[in-house]
């Protein structure tokens, strides 16, 4: 089970004077429960990138390969694949329309054909995953919190029993608690249900907490691809792309300068707090 | 005389069903009292819900007060001829840039406010050319606000405020929707119109790296002032902020843990360089 992405181009407005090409080329595999951040600054192509994953937008030239088959045969059921590869887009909260907000989790599972009876079961269980207390469940969408509309949104995509779930900065907008909430419920999706997920992220400090795997997009290219660890280490090469390491990394290289022998780099606050107190030890 | 002062602010949200009885009182602001002086720079932490934004609207008197006083700029905003006084020296910016940009040329964006409230045009092109150069953005003014980066198109966002020349302005989440690169942009802005220009800035905020440059911060939780004091003295209290679904800059979390593991840190560490400067002393 596994993306296959092999020389995929997207061009923008294509033989027009707005032309613009937004992929470049990018060949990328994807396998089965992994936990992958995307970085890269606004413009740099992610949001093209994620919305070819599910087939909603289509490559100029190249193939996608979802679990060994063409997306792009002509036979081939696209429908399906975006009930498998879940897209919860940037404030998905704006998405959300019916009256109660068991009726709007619902509605994925009905719109693929299920019966009442099994959506209905389809929407207890993916309601049940992102934490929301039942006692919200019949009440209007509106009137939750910012970041509980958000786990209603995410339950919403959950409900279609997504194979692969790819989300668009869930976090923007929310509080320091909110933020977390959300990334240690995603980061449960993937432990329990095994579901791939796809997280593109403004913050490096969430992506060094959460993910196995960061790959760093630069105009249309892939940048980097490597554990957060390796992606980091290139830091220099980050900040001329307008990104940066998180501020422990740099942390760790002012004190191995300044002569307090740190090994190691370290791209979270847990790291960090290790190798200086290892640092510290050894005195 | 303060240039902002409120007294035991109240507001409530009512709702009413179809027969007009009240259904409904969600009280957004309980009892604020908040004092800003003419040129600080004040920020404002709160979660989601907690009644920034309420707060925010009551300051240029999108909002009224349902109970309590609120002073801007000497005049008290229950007298209805205060309306337009007060609307033309404080200025708003809201999250979205793209809500807040209507024209087709930056420059025209920016003149929109100043020929709204009757500036002679002669004027209004000095203006608009201050104003752009004020926040960076001089090289664009020609340009479609649809081609900027989000960071760009808040700048515009915010020279179109500076153009009705205020003397404060008041920003809700400007950087919520931003990448790094873009929020350092926003960020520098603004901090350059407070020290450079004089301009009264009351910043909303999520991140906690943003507060730091701040004179006063006042932290809400459910309608309430919390907390305020300088960052410095803010950020020494890592449990009551967490209490508040709030966090500290990374940095000054790393510290406190460390000092925590028993490293006699001194407490409220907000840079990057004050923890470098602490542990070399120690070591």
């Amino acid at each position: 089970m596994s993306i296959i992405l092999d020389k995929v181009s997207y061009v923008y407005s294509e033989k027009t004077a707005y032309e613009i090409q937004a992929l470049k080329n990018i060949s990328l595999k994807i396998q089965d429960g992994e936990f992958i951040g995307i970085i890269g600054h606004t413009g740099s192509g992610k949001s093209t990138l994620i919305q070819h994953l599910n087939g909603l937008m289509r490559a100029s030239s190249g193939g996608i390969y979802y679990n060994g088959q063409d997306i792009y045969d002509e036979d081939y059921n696209r429908k399906e694949l975006r009930g498998k590869v879940g897209l919860v887009f940037q404030y998905p909260e704006h998405q959300l329309f019916e009256t109660t907000i068991f009726a709007d989790v619902c509605f994925g599972p009905k719109n693929q054909g299920f019966s009442r009876k099994e959506s209905e079961l389809k929407a207890f269980s993916a309601l049940r995953s992102v934490g929301l207390p039942e006692d919200y469940w019949y009440r209007s969408p509106f009137e939750l919190s910012g970041g509980q509309k958000r786990r209603v949104a995410i339950a919403g995509v959950l409900a279609m029993d997504p194979e692969v779930l790819v989300l668009d900065e869930p976090t923007a907008g929310l509080d320091p608690k909110g933020r977390n909430e959300i990334l240690d419920q995603v980061a449960r999706l993937q432990r329990e249900r095994n579901i791939t997920i796809i997280l593109v992220s403004h913050s490096m400090e969430d992506v060094a907490n959460y993910v196995d795997r960061l790959i760093v997009m630069n105009q249309g290219s892939i940048l980097f691809d490597g554990t957060p660890k390796e992606v980091f280490a290139h830091y220099q090469e980050l900040e001329a792309v307008g990104l940066a390491a998180p501020q422990v990394t740099y942390l760790m290289h002012d004190l191995s300068q300044y002569g307090i022998p740190v090994c190691g780099m370290a791209t979270t606050m847990e790291e960090a707090k290790q190798l200086i107190l290892q640092a510290f030890a050894k005195k | 005389m303060n240039f902002i002062e409120a007294r035991k602010l109240i507001h409530e949200y009512i709702r009413r069903d179809e027969e007009e009885n009240v259904e409904s009182i969600l009280t957004a602001l309980d009892g604020v009292d908040l004092d800003v002086k003419q040129g600080e720079f004040v920020a404002v932490l709160g979660h989601n819900g907690s009644g920034k934004s309420t707060l925010a609207k009551h300051l240029n008197l999108l909002l009224h007060p349902s109970g309590g006083t609120l002073w801007v700029d000497g005049k008290n905003t229950q007298e209805a001829d205060s309306l337009w006084d007060i609307r033309q020296n404080v200025g708003m910016v809201f999250q979205n840039p793209d809500n807040q940009i209507i024209a087709s040329v930056v420059e025209e964006d920016v003149a929109f406010g100043p020929e709204n409230i009757g500036i002679p045009t002669s004027e209004i092109w000095g203006r608009v050319e201050r104003s752009l150069k004020s926040v960076g953005m001089i090289q664009y003014r020609q340009h479609s606000p649809n081609k900027l980066s989000g960071g760009q198109k808040q700048r515009v966002a915010i020279a179109g405020v500076m153009a009705m020349e205020p003397k404060c302005i008041v920003l809700d989440e400007p950087t919520a929707m931003l990448d790094p690169n873009g929020r350092k942009e926003v960020l520098d802005a603004v901090v350059r119109l407070n020290q450079e220009k004089g301009v009264t800035v009351i910043l909303i905020t999520h991140y906690m790296e943003e507060v730091i440059r701040a004179d006063k911060v006042y932290v809400m939780d459910h309608g309430k002032v919390v907390m305020q004091g300088v960052p410095r003295a803010i950020f020494s209290q890592v449990d009551a902020l967490k209490s508040y679904r709030l966090d500290v800059p990374q940095i000054t979390l790393l510290a406190h843990e460390l000092h925590e593991a028993g490293l006699p840190i001194p407490d409220g560490i907000l840079t990057r360089q004050e923890l470098v400067e602490a542990l070399c002393q120690l070591y």
